[in-house]
């Protein structure tokens, strides 16, 4: 009885200054909007088609069921419980692990950066599209008007538009160039747009979030019927879904799994508990976390048989523009007549003049044409979405639209995915009390904004790429799964396992059963733990090296394999374990306060009764 | 063909009935001539050009026979061609010389001199072509890839560039939406927080605690935006 009355007082005090949902939908899309985001359409196809197809599902199901949901319920639950953002929860959890929320909070600050910068470039490919024919699909002229720039000619026109006229891509990291305009005015674009929907917190982003979270499904299912009606999609599926058992003997397809459930629900980065905590005290948590947690993979698995349907109508494309090429070198030195050979005659063809005439075809230089090789160039990342799947575009009938279409579909995903990044940014900035409560919110939000606006202009030089991809390697990773393995343990051995069932059980009527109890005391830190060991050893296997866009490398178009130079080796290293360090950092401090504390109270003591912070 | 007229000159030649010196010369004059014509043309000639043709993949089903009709339109076109340089205007069609046809359809093509006894510069050739380009296009229905000329580049169409990139007009669009939605929020919000400043009267909340004695009223205000609340426990 007391307990509940304390855990009434507790609401009440701050509800009725703390902002809340307009209804439950709003927050379950919030919540699913921050979870699905370009990841799932860009890496989680790739994974599936590298790691054997449809046997990845297995590890990606595991990693689900034994990390990914039990992490999530306890985010929400301990968001929805204490009613704070991020610095707030772990600080009133115990004062030695507000270093968590702080690294948190840091982290979220980083990936906002680089996240608005790949929106700043889908913006920027969103702007070039509403035009016919589409500006990568044909090289710029030389100067003297009877051929194309030759770095294009090498390298193809889309990847000249996305490397030459997108970027301006130096050559190598150290050479730093000058701030691109067109970039920089497409990243005040974005974040002038990030502002304008989180200008008044949860009130403004509820509203937004209907638009920016269903956006993406619908497009999504266009492209779905499109794709699957395009010639050569069979191929691309079938390619993607075979499934290959062997592969799953190697233990970097367990740690990818299990990397990529982790970062694509996007825990321990403070966004989920802030939205939690805005929820009404009594809400069914656990129905939530396991409901979001399974459209999000649902999401995932969607998008990757529309991207693959492209991807095969791609590979086919190519193909059968390999076999013409190769036909019209063998009609134009034969002398045949023109169109004589037809793709499916070529193979017969080729063998009779092979045999007939070996040395004049031997002279041709033909190359060999095999659809397994187009399917095997599918990629991941910004290559997915700037080089392989705006060329698809191209042979698809109103290309413009399909382009304006796509890119729209990126930079609402993306959109989503911004907003929980920024409340985890914003929210314990609220929480803390940096701005006297006089200031209006539009001023934090503004300033926040800001800030990120500015420090992200380094994106817009011209190495910005190279930068983007360090910070996207090593600003998360290794600092989330530290992050998650503290909250895991911070609840479950800090808080109190009873204490916090005790809690689930107030908030959703129901105590967590048998699972959730096995997989928060034991399965998902240990599960944490040999992920954080197996990344340490993966990275520090061969120094990290970047791949280069250097006209002149010998085998340009191929990218130049180069070392990282010092000091960037040395900034990555800071990036990757620095957030961190607020754990132990602040754990010392609140040492340190209390020891000073205790001595006060032992030399004086008139001052025992008043609470250690 | 040249050996045939060589070879058939000189068995006539024996056995012409020729009385004068002249005759003779005259006889093997008469079929050398057609010998020295296809001379000058031949594949990889002094000034020769290649020619390709690709009919079926420029026009499908409505593609035409190549026969020697369409090869005498196509010497009427090149001399068309030179008659528009300076000091050429005189080149006639059966200055323009055809051989080596194959099925492809390919063959070479020279351009001699009105005497016909030697082929017009290759750089001359090159540039009557190259201006008159599209008119010998389009009298086959086909376009710079589908009939091209080897070793004779063709100047590629500029790219059509509007004065403003497009891109700048959309981004201007949206940026100037964005910047107007930015405004009217922060004036809506300003203007909230005066009303509710003006107004507290209005805005009080109550909030009841039971306790063990009775009911402890506690007033406080709050932001407009909460509507009454009474929470009994």
């Amino acid at each position: 009885m007391a307990l509940t009355l304390e855990s009434e007082l507790l609401v009440e005090d701050s509800d009725n200054e703390r902002p809340k949902w307009d209804n439950k939908f709003q927050y379950l899309l919030s919540c699913i909007g921050f979870a699905v985001g370009l990841g799932n359409i860009w890496r989680f196809p790739y994974l599936c088609q590298t790691y054997g197809g449809g046997a990845f599902l297995i590890p990606y199901v595991i990693a689900l069921i034994f990390e990914g949901i039990p992490l999530f319920h306890i985010e929400l639950a301990i968001g929805q419980r204490l009613r704070k953002g991020s610095i707030g929860v772990w600080t009133a959890i115990s004062p030695y692990l507000g270093g968590v929320g702080l690294g948190c909070f840091t982290v979220s600050f980083l990936v906002s950066l680089y996240y608005n910068t790949i929106l700043m470039w889908v913006l920027w490919y969103f702007l070039n599209s509403f035009q016919h024919p589409l500006p990568w699909s044909s090289c710029p002229l030389a100067l003297n008007r009877t051929g194309f720039v030759e770095e294009c000619q090498s390298s193809g026109a889309v990847s000249y538009f996305w490397y030459r006229q997108t970027l301006n891509v130096t050559a190598d990291i150290n050479d730093s160039g000058a701030v691109q305009g067109r970039l920089l005015v497409c990243l005040a674009a974005c974040w002038a747009v990030v502002y304008l929907c989180v200008i008044r917190g949860i009130e403004s982003t509820g509203k937004v979030i209907y638009f920016t979270a269903l956006f993406p499904y619908l497009i999504l299912t266009v492209f779905l019927i499109r794709g699957l009606t395009l010639p050569g999609a069979k191929e691309g599926l079938v390619y993607l879904f075979t499934p290959n058992i062997q592969v799953l003997q190697n233990p970097r397809v367990w740690l990818d799994a299990a990397t990529q459930i982790f970062f694509s629900l996007s825990l321990a980065f403070g966004g989920h508990i802030a939205f939690a905590s805005y929820n009404p005290p009594r809400n069914d948590c656990e129905k939530d976390a396991v409901t979001i947690a399974l459209v999000n993979s649902m999401t995932s698995l969607y998008a990757s048989i529309a991207v693959f349907s492209v991807v095969g109508f791609k590979a086919t494309n190519d193909y059968g523009h390999c076999l013409d090429r190769n036909i019209l070198s063998l009609v134009n030195a034969f002398d045949l007549p023109d169109q004589s050979i037809s793709r499916d005659d070529y193979a017969a063809v080729l063998s009779h003049l092979n045999a007939t005439q070996p040395t004049r075809v031997a002279q041709l230089l033909l190359g060999s044409c095999r659809l397994e090789d187009f399917l095997d160039k599918s990629a991941s990342g910004t290559g997915l979405a700037f080089i392989v799947f705006t060329e698809a575009i191209l042979h698809m009938p109103g290309a413009p639209g399909w382009a304006v279409l796509f890119f729209g579909m990126l930079f609402t995903l993306g959109l989503s995915s911004m907003f929980g990044n920024m409340e985890g940014v914003i929210t314990p900035l609220l929480d803390l009390g940096v701005l006297p409560r006089s200031v209006p919110k539009e001023v934090l939000t503004g300033l926040a904004c800001l800030t990120c606006f500015l420090t992200a202009l380094c994106f817009t030089l011209q190495s910005g790429n190279y930068w983007l991809e360090i910070f996207d390697n090593y600003a998360a990773s290794l600092n989330l799964i530290v992050f998650a393995f503290f909250e895991v343990i911070g609840v479950v051995y800090v808080y109190g396992m009873k204490r916090f069932c005790d809690d689930v059980q107030w908030m959703t009527g129901r105590r967590p059963g048998l699972y959730w109890q096995v997989t928060w005391k034991l399965i998902s830190p240990l599960l944490l733990l040999s992920i954080f060991v197996a990344y340490i050893a993966l990275l520090a296997r061969k120094p990290p090296s970047y791949r280069a866009w250097n006209p002149q490398y010998e085998q340009f178009p191929s990218r130049q394999e180069k070392l990282y130079p010092g000091w960037v080796q040395v900034t990555c290293v800071l990036l990757s374990f620095l957030p961190s360090l607020w754990v132990p950092a602040i754990a010392l401090v609140q040492l340190f306060a209390q020891r000073r504390i205790q001595k006060q109270q032992d030399m004086d003591p008139q001052l025992q009764g008043g609470h250690a912070c | 063909m040249a050996k045939a007229a060589l070879s058939g000159g000189w068995i006539f030649f024996p056995r012409l009935p020729c009385v004068f010196y002249w005759e003779r010369m005259f006889w093997l004059l008469f079929f050398l001539v057609p010998a020295i014509h296809t001379q000058l043309c031949q594949p990889d000639g002094e000034n020769a050009f290649k020619v390709r043709l690709s009919i079926k993949t420029a026009l499908g089903d409505k593609s035409y026979v190549w026969d020697t009709n369409e090869e005498y339109l196509f010497r009427a076109m090149v001399a068309f061609a030179m008659r528009k340089v300076p000091n050429r205007e005189t080149t006639d069609i059966s200055h323009v010389l055809l051989c080596n046809v194959t099925k492809r359809v390919s063959f070479w093509f020279v351009v001699t001199d009105p005497l016909k006894n030697h082929t017009l510069p290759a750089a001359e050739v090159q540039s009557a072509i190259r201006m008159n380009r599209d008119r010998i296009n389009n009298a086959f229905f086909l376009n710079d890839q589908t009939l091209e000329f080897l070793k004779i580049p063709s100047t590629l169409a500029p790219p059509s560039d509007p004065a403003t990139p497009i891109w700048i007009i959309v981004f201007g669009v949206i940026f100037c939406i964005v910047i107007v939605a930015i405004t009217l929020l922060i004036l809506s919000g300003i203007r909230q927080r005066r009303r509710s400043n003006r107004g507290p009267s209005e805005s009080l909340q109550i909030l009841l605690f039971t306790q063990e004695n009775g009911v402890h009223p506690i007033f406080f205000s709050a932001e407009a935006s909460h509507s009454y609340q009474v929470l009994v426990k």
